[in-house]
């Protein structure tokens, strides 16, 4: 060829399809699909404002006469509500696309302040080492012996006592994400410090330190991304795992108020409600967020599949 | 008398969309009590003959091809039911890494009494007096207390012996040794390597010794393989191929040796390395290292064929010997 | 063994303690005694009297010496509603709740190694795929989800099983009335514990499973294998006592997890346990029940992780108990 073509560099999402992640996702049908309905979910949720034909926070769009109707597809329906309506006369699937946001908006929240506390603390521990990081580590081990969902019920239990619950109602949302991701730290401690102990011996990390380089900069820029991918799928599974504690501790009436409520929250409205015969209060936001968790958990093991190589495939 | 016969054997291993060949048409023989060594850098398919030999190869890995019979009946053919009462029994393996090979959370005990249950009727009772007296004869101090034991609680070299002691449990025709001593001190090897030796001689045992080391091949086997890129290329009287060797690659090994070069000079090694199973090059594998490699070589694979004393696989052995009596007689 | 047995429990006690703070604090802010005691129309003057009386003038430090002592006689303070001690209205319920543990942990330890160990030795039979496509989808499913369905399928549908409540007890001693020993009792008890175990059973199949994948890579499998040990031994003797040994860690962890969960297995199905006590209390704001189950909660978790770490160390040849007391 005579004229000198430039080629562009491949884009990031080119680059990420050829790797080897891009082949196996290609290859792996429940990956795709998972990812698909997760997206679409995300991006509804995200838009709830824009694709829900009511606003369920509008008491004047709100009308307890038309309470309990069915799903259209069912005799006695009212065109109108698409899944019918719930106790209060709100419309089922306006008030699942809010409840969505919510529920994805405190499980990521509360797993970026997981990551956050987390990442940071083991990094201490690995670097520095010595007692801190034994007593880092044994604080770990006890925070890690008690089970978060009963921390955060106890420690929601006690805050909604003590501010009573209408102060509890309106700041449920900061409640229900600080304890959900205060309590789970130790997974990323215990995963980052073992990287740092590993990286810690390597040469490069001994060239930063005679270059000069901070702590805090070899850490970050040097040690860190070699830990990114155990953080990457134990992030996907603490998403899985925040939205269902959340949707769990919403359901204790521990949680998002009936006013404002996560899927947890609806499902728990709807339970008074199914021996009547309303049943798809509980149903349809329950399979939202079973759906919801099951392809983020999905992703998460194929991911778990596609990173570590010690893994097995079944 | 013939203890086992390779014909052809061919092992493969499955890749996501073909297979690549780890043992190409290996063949050879092994007589009773005779003792063979195996030699070649890793990946050239000694570990893999020794686990097809049991037929307890891993996936992906399996044997396409080729016949082993052992006293007369086909390996390859048995179901694994009659296989495991071969394994074991008439057929032991010394594993590389003794540190790793006994189960941690079982006493040596029951790790030696199973062996002898799961071949024979004998009572736990029974079992014990068998394994202690082969425990005392791999020169374990107080054999009695040793049963009791964990494995961690055993050095490394106490460990090997105790695998030793395994392997002679049951008597059997041949046992197979895949570089014993290799994740050992160095300055227990040789005891290790001596007791080996000095059991397979009084118990008449068959042994395979799977090795990169051409000084204990010489110690201790009567004839030896050489194995390059999952085919035999060399194969004789052990003496004659360390005094003598014809394929180049033989020569390469034992010129690296340490003793063949003088105090203070560099040893003398084969560039290049070994090719993957995966990219084994046209022709013979050897030719991109090979410093006599013509053109043939780079297009057809040789045929082992018998020459002076040896068999070897190499087109150009005959002019690489009248070079190499030019050579001797300048 | 004496040396790490005494650092264990030291360290157990030092959690307790930092746990009665946590209640002692909570005791402190929470709700107002006075007003419970004496009801709202009494004069600040015989307020006053009552709070020098209680001792609520005093230091931190005395009040919770003071709370401390109490409670290691067991006093945990009388419940406002109850009006009985704190801990006996807690132990009357604990056995419902422990007996629901007891039934959840017989299901998911009787299927959870069987399925785990199969699903490990044949990873590529439909059943396998069957298994593990099911415990991903029961992950997925939250307590109270799972315990909503079977009711509205196995007692409203079918009606099946009852959908509240223990039904016939037969008193054992003490508080101690049993659910096994009638009928009823076990069709009552049926729902809960399989409700309860619908989570942790799918995650315990998939860690047994991965860990047991795991050890059959190993050496010492290929060894076994190698001397012509029979397939059965080398995977229930050789390989599942390697896998159990992160399985115990995770199990003792998970003991806890499960009381948590009992909250919610005990509210969908009323069930007369401490868990739905204790949500009745927190809406009466019943402080002293509130802070003796937080207790007692705590206690249970403290003693199951030290029995836990124990164990593992008798199954474990190569934890040296004694040395690591040192």
């Amino acid at each position: 060829m005579s004229t000198l073509e430039t080629i562009p560099p491949p884009s990031l999402w080119v680059r990420l399809w050829d790797s080897n992640m891009g082949y196996s996702f290609r290859r792996n049908p429940v990956a795709v699909v998972s990812l698909i309905i997760f997206v679409a979910v995300a991006l509804m949720a995200i838009f709830a404002p824009l694709v829900a034909p009511f606003d369920p926070y509008d008491p004047a769009q709100i009308d307890i006469m038309n309470s309990e109707y069915p799903p259209i597809w069912i005799e006695g329906a009212d065109p109108s509500f698409l899944f019918g309506t719930d106790d209060q006369g709100r419309d089922l699937w306006s008030t699942i696309l809010y409840g969505t946001r919510l529920s994805l908006l405190i499980g990521l929240c509360a797993v970026a302040l997981q990551a956050f506390l987390g990442i940071t603390i083991g990094l201490i521990a690995g670097y520095v080492g010595g007692r801190l990081d034994s007593l880092l580590m044994r604080l770990a081990d006890i925070q890690l012996s008690f089970s978060t969902l009963m921390v955060a019920i106890i420690f929601l239990a006690v805050t909604q006592a003590m501010f009573g619950s209408e102060t509890f109602n309106q700041y449920a949302i900061y409640f229900l994400i600080v304890v959900i991701g205060v309590a789970e730290w130790p997974q990323y401690a215990r995963t980052v410090r073992a990287t740092v102990l590993a990286e810690k011996k390597k040469e490069y990390v001994d060239g930063a330190r005679v270059l000069g380089f901070g702590p805090l900069r070899i850490m970050v820029r040097h040690i860190l991304p070699n830990s990114m991918s155990p953080i990457f799928v134990i992030s996907t599974v603490q998403v899985a795992n925040a939205i269902i504690s959340e949707a769990s501790l919403s359901f204790l009436g521990l949680g998002m108020p009936p006013s404002q409520p996560s899927l947890g929250s609806l499902i728990s409205s709807g339970f008074d409600y199914i021996f009547s015969g309303s049943w798809w209060i509980t149903a349809i936001p329950g399979v939202v967020l079973v759906v919801l968790v099951l392809v983020i958990n999905l992703l998460g093991d194929w991911m778990r599949d596609v990173l570590n190589p010690k893994s097995f495939k079944g | 008398m013939t203890l086992l016969s390779v014909r052809d054997l061919t092992v493969k291993f499955a890749t996501r969309d073909s297979s690549v060949t780890a043992l190409n048409r290996i063949s050879f023989d092994l007589a009773k009590g005779e003792r063979l060594g195996i030699v070649g850098e890793s990946g050239a398919g000694k570990s893999i003959t020794g686990f097809s030999l049991m037929n307890l190869l891993s996936r992906p890995g399996f044997i396409d091809n080729g016949t082993i019979l052992f006293q007369g009946d086909d390996i390859v053919k048995m179901s694994e039911s009659q296989m495991r009462s071969i394994r074991g029994n008439q057929m032991a393996m010394i594993f590389q890494d003794p540190m790793v090979t006994l189960n941690p959370v079982l006493t040596i005990g029951q790790q030696m009494v199973e062996t002898l249950r799961a071949h024979r009727k004998l009572s736990q009772k029974e079992a014990e007096q068998i394994a202690i007296v082969k425990l005392r004869e791999v020169y374990i101090p107080s054999p009695e207390d040793r049963l009791g034991q964990y494995p961690h609680e055993l050095s490394g070299g106490m460990r090997q012996r105790i695998v030793i002691a395994i392997a002679l449990l049951l008597d059997p025709q041949l046992i197979i040794a895949d570089e014993p001593t290799t994740a050992l001190d160095v300055t227990i090897q040789a005891d290790i390597m001596e007791l080996l030796l000095e059991l397979c001689q009084s118990n008449k045992v068959g042994l395979i010794l799977i090795t990169h080391d051409l000084g204990v091949v010489s110690q201790m086997t009567e004839r030896t393989l050489v194995m390059y890129a999952g085919k035999i290329i060399e194969a004789g009287r052990t003496r004659e191929i360390i005094n003598d060797p014809q394929h180049p690659y033989t020569q390469g090994l034992i010129n690296a040796l340490p003793q063949q070069t003088q105090p203070g000079n560099p040893l003398k090694q084969i560039p290049g390395n070994m090719p993957s199973l995966a990219a084994i090059p046209n022709g013979c594998a050897f030719n991109p290292r090979c410093e006599y490699a013509l053109d043939h070589c780079r297009t057809t694979a040789p045929e082992i064929v018998q020459y002076a004393h040896v068999e070897v696989a190499c087109h150009e052995v005959s002019r690489l010997h009248s070079d190499k009596s030019e050579e001797r007689s300048a | 063994m004496l040396a790490y047995l005494v650092k264990r429990v030291f360290q157990a006690v030092a959690v307790m303690f930092v746990i009665s703070l946590i209640g002692f604090a909570i005791q402190d802010n929470l709700g107002d005694p006075l007003r419970e005691l004496l009801g709202q129309s009494v004069s600040e003057e015989v307020r006053q009297e009552l709070r020098e009386e209680l001792g609520l003038n005093d230091s931190f430090v005395i009040q919770y010496t003071r709370f401390l002592g109490k409670a290691l006689q067991g006093d945990l303070g009388t419940s406002y509603f109850f009006k009985e001690p704190a801990l006996d209205v807690i132990l009357k319920k604990l056995p419902a709740t422990l007996e629901l543990v007891l039934g959840a942990t017989f299901i998911i330890v009787g299927f959870s190694v069987p399925l785990g160990v199969y699903t490990a030795i044949r990873p590529n039979t439909i059943l396998s795929r069957i298994i593990m496509g099911l415990s991903i989808v029961g992950i997925s499913v939250p307590v109270f989800l799972t315990a909503i369905l079977m009711i509205y399928v196995f007692a409203v549908g079918y009606g099946w099983f009852p959908s509240f409540g223990r039904g016939d007890l037969v008193h054992v001693f003490g508080y101690w009335e049993t659910n096994f020993a009638t009928l009823d009792g076990w069709s009552h008890i049926f729902l809960p514990s399989l409700a309860l175990a619908s989570i942790m059973l799918p995650l315990f199949i998939r860690l047994i499973r991965s860990e047991m994948m795991e050890v059959l890579q190993s050496e010492y499998v290929k060894y076994a294998r190698a001397k012509g040990i029979w397939p059965w031994r080398i995977y229930f003797v050789h390989a599942l006592k390697n896998t159990l040994l992160p399985v115990i860690t995770v199990g003792g962890v998970q003991i806890g997890t499960m009381v948590a969960y009992t909250i919610l297995t005990e509210t969908v199905f009323q069930w007369p346990g401490m868990g739905f006590m204790f949500l009745e209390a927190v809406n009466r704001v019943d402080t002293p029940l509130i802070v003796a189950y937080l207790i007692v909660v705590g206690f249970i978790f403290v003693v199951t992780n030290t029995i836990v770490d124990l164990i593992y160390g008798l199954v474990n040849p190569m934890v040296n108990l004694a040395r690591m007391g040192a």
